[in-house]
């Protein structure tokens, strides 16, 4: 302890824990609003994005990407809208066309470009690479203090905390209409909330976070994120307070006990190498959403209360 | 090059992975069908991202007993189980919680994914590990496929075909009319379990040409490009067949003949290229049907607003509708009605009239619902019944010039 968790770990679970809470706090809404695919679908359509945006700029800079990885998100939202009216086709089936073939079209992109001598492959877009994110300038706690140190953090962090805020300020400020629109649109629409736009900006509120948690910890964790916490809290709770208050809970706690059973677990089982930190936080997800399923207090829904 | 892979003279390989795919497609499209009408397309995705785990712990479980851990059916067996796994996971989330499908779906999908990811680095430590290429799984890779391997898909395919069409009625009646289906005595759990059983088993088949990620795609575009084109569901199933099948044929063609382009993306493409078409071109479902239906329909109420306003003395403010009336040499420039124009609108103004009448008493209630300002009531009623009503009005106003 000390030291070297200060410069191997203390990053990555910070990242780990607000890259949670940012996807989970949208998840909310999503999953109360019958929407939970949307997150499966935005962080399908990150890949292509940031692909595109390499082959614009030539450059793997930071901001051009998560532009990038926005402007995909929001085209495949209007896209998955388009083809489910103009089609006339079911939502879901819309969706999978959408994501699928934008997917497809990132990878081959991909493929077909030179990016050998940048770092970007699918694998590395489907689970990130948590483990990697260390803080070589910091030397034990004092670091945190230090300006000189502070400044060698890895930008991921930086950004990852500010969608976090964001995310949390967009809940925050319009918990009220949020919450209406969710539960009764058209109650809400009565009252003069502007149902449409809302959802809109949470969708692409959601993409904002999931883009975030994209650079630093690949899309499979976001997806599992988006859902896995909150469809958690949802089982314990009637109070959609108490219920965003549980999926953060959840969220962080996936992230700190999946982050340390990748490092230290196969230290513990006597193998030498960690697994995937990405992949362990999405089991734990996964294990936590179980025992809900199995005992939480409001799995039954209100009726069999 | 690629006339080359198309006509299968791309060498025994090449030859081999396209037909496979194509049967691969045929099959896809056809299951797809059922999942899409029975609005579970999505479910597939589940299924598709829950086969990950399975083929890591098949490999692990393979080598463990001494095995090479690469065998392609050893792989199939563990995918499959993981992926019933995850199909129940999502049955038992949505039936017995509060939690809806679709979170349910997310849920399988991310977790067991995520799994899956760990059991891949695990098996990147193991000693023979390292060149297991198990990535492979996840976006599909044609090259290098042994014969085996080859024969396995194209058997799987043919296998899922058969059991299609062997149980399409079924299936096509518990999509439309679920409580029907259950009230002649047939089973809905297992009919919809062997839906999910055969997009299981095309899921599993996939794995090695398109891969983990993609191949719900070959489950749901060919089935929504499908729908374009028909409203029956044979008719539907076998486009789809089509459709998939093609996108699998063209895809594994295109992609063997160059190198640098992925088999499983290519397919998609491709499929989604037949996708764009169809939204864009179908009769009647297609967008310019839709385009050309609205643009008819605009000119003929242009049109007969124009008339009526000649009819009654009053000027015409639409410039389109004056326009049209110009050009079909109903009005002059300045507005006035030309004799053909008076007649044309004397005519409007009574079928107004005769609608007005119609539409007051009960008599003609059925018919009175069919007006939409467009129809000319002589093409509803009978020339008697019309007679009737003419009688009420007295005779026809003209229009004066």
């Amino acid at each position: 302890m000390g030291e070297e968790f200060v410069i191997l770990s203390l990053v990555p679970l910070l990242i780990g824990i607000l890259a949670a809470s940012a996807c989970a706090l949208p998840g909310n809404f999503l999953i109360l609003r019958r929407q939970a695919l949307i997150g499966d679908a935005i962080s399908h359509v990150v890949l292509p994005g940031i692909v595109a945006a390499f082959l614009v700029t030539g450059a793997t800079s930071a901001m051009p990407m998560l532009i990038g990885a926005a402007l995909a998100a929001l085209a495949a939202v209007i896209l998955i809208e388009a083809v489910t009216r103009l089609g006339k086709i079911e939502p879901g089936a819309a969706m999978g066309v959408v994501f699928t073939a934008m997917f497809a079209g990132g990878v081959l992109l991909l493929e077909m470009s030179d990016t050998s001598a940048v770092h970007l492959d699918v694998e590395h877009a489907l689970y990130g690479n948590l483990e990697s994110l260390i803080w070589i300038e910091a030397t034990g706690w004092a670091s945190l203090t230090d300006p000189a140190a502070l400044a060698g953090l890895p930008p991921e962090l930086g950004r990852i905390a500010l969608s976090a805020l964001f995310v949390s300020l967009f809940t925050f400020i319009l918990w009220r209409p949020l919450a209406l629109a969710t539960f009764d649109e058209g109650f809400a629409r009565t009252q003069g909330v502007p149902t449409a736009a809302l959802g809109l900006a949470l969708v692409m509120v959601a993409a904002v976070a999931a883009v975030a948690a994209f650079d630093a910890v690949g899309s499979i964790i976001v997806i599992a994120m988006f859902i896995c916490p909150p469809a958690a809290a949802r089982l314990m709770t009637d109070r959609l307070g108490h219920q965003i208050a549980w999926s953060v809970g959840f969220a962080t706690l996936s992230a700190v006990l999946g982050y340390v059973l990748a490092g230290y677990g196969p230290l513990w089982l006597g193998a030498d190498d960690a697994v995937s930190a990405a992949g362990m936080i999405a089991t734990v997800s996964g294990a936590i959403l179980g025992v809900a399923c199995l005992a939480g207090p409001r799995r039954r829904g209100v009726s069999a209360a | 090059m690629l006339f080359d892979a198309l006509t299968l003279q791309l060498g025994y390989n090449a030859t081999l992975v396209a037909i496979g795919a194509a049967l691969l497609g045929i099959a896809a499209g056809a299951t797809g069908t059922f999942l899409f009408l029975r609005k579970r397309a999505l479910v597939s995705d589940a299924i598709s991202h829950a086969t990950l785990p399975g083929v890591g712990l098949a490999f692990i479980v393979m080598v463990a007993l001494g095995g090479d851990g690469r065998s392609l059916l050893g792989l199939m067996i563990g995918s499959a189980t993981s992926a019933a796994l995850g199909l129940l996971a999502v049955h038992w989330i949505s039936t017995r919680t509060r939690l809806a499908e679709d979170a349910a779906i997310g849920a399988v999908l991310s977790v067991f994914f995520g799994a899956g990811i760990v059991l891949l680095t695990v098996i990147q430590t193991m000693e023979t590990g390292r060149q297991a290429g198990l990535e492979s799984f996840l976006l599909g890779a044609t090259a290098g496929m042994l014969f085996s391997d080859a024969v396995t898909i194209a058997v799987g395919g043919a296998i899922t075909l058969a059991l299609v069409i062997l149980l399409r009625r079924p299936m096509t009646l518990a999509a439309f009319d679920p409580t029907f289906a259950a009230t002649t005595g047939m089973n809905l759990r297992a009919i919809d379990l062997a839906t999910m059983g055969l997009a299981l088993a095309v899921t599993i088949i996939g794995l090695k040409i398109v891969g983990l990620i993609l191949i719900v795609a070959l489950l749901i575009i060919p089935a929504v490009t499908a729908r374009f084109w028909t409203d029956q569901s044979d008719r539907m199933v076998v486009l789809a067949g089509v459709f998939g099948g093609l996108a699998g044929y063209i895809g594994a063609a295109i992609s063997a003949s160059a190198p640098a382009l992925p088999t499983g993306p290519i397919i998609v493409l491709v499929a989604t290229a037949l996708f764009a078409t169809s939204l864009f071109l179908a009769p009647d479902r297609g967008l310019l049907a839709a385009l050309v239906r609205h643009l008819r329909y605009r000119r003929l109420v242009h049109i007969r607003q124009g008339l009526l306003a000649l009819a009654q003395g009053l000027p015409i403010y639409e410039r389109y509708s004056l326009h049209l009336l110009v050009k079909a040499g109903l009005a002059r420039r300045d507005g006035v009605a030309t004799p053909e124009g008076r007649a044309e609108a004397a005519k409007a103004l009574r079928d107004e009239a005769r609608w007005a009448a119609a539409r007051q008493g009960q008599s003609f209630e059925a018919a009175a619902a069919l007006y939409d300002g467009l129809r000319p009531l002589e093409s509803v009623l009978t020339p008697d019944e019309l007679a009737g009503i003419d009688a009420r009005l007295g005779p026809p106003k003209g229009v004066p010039g």
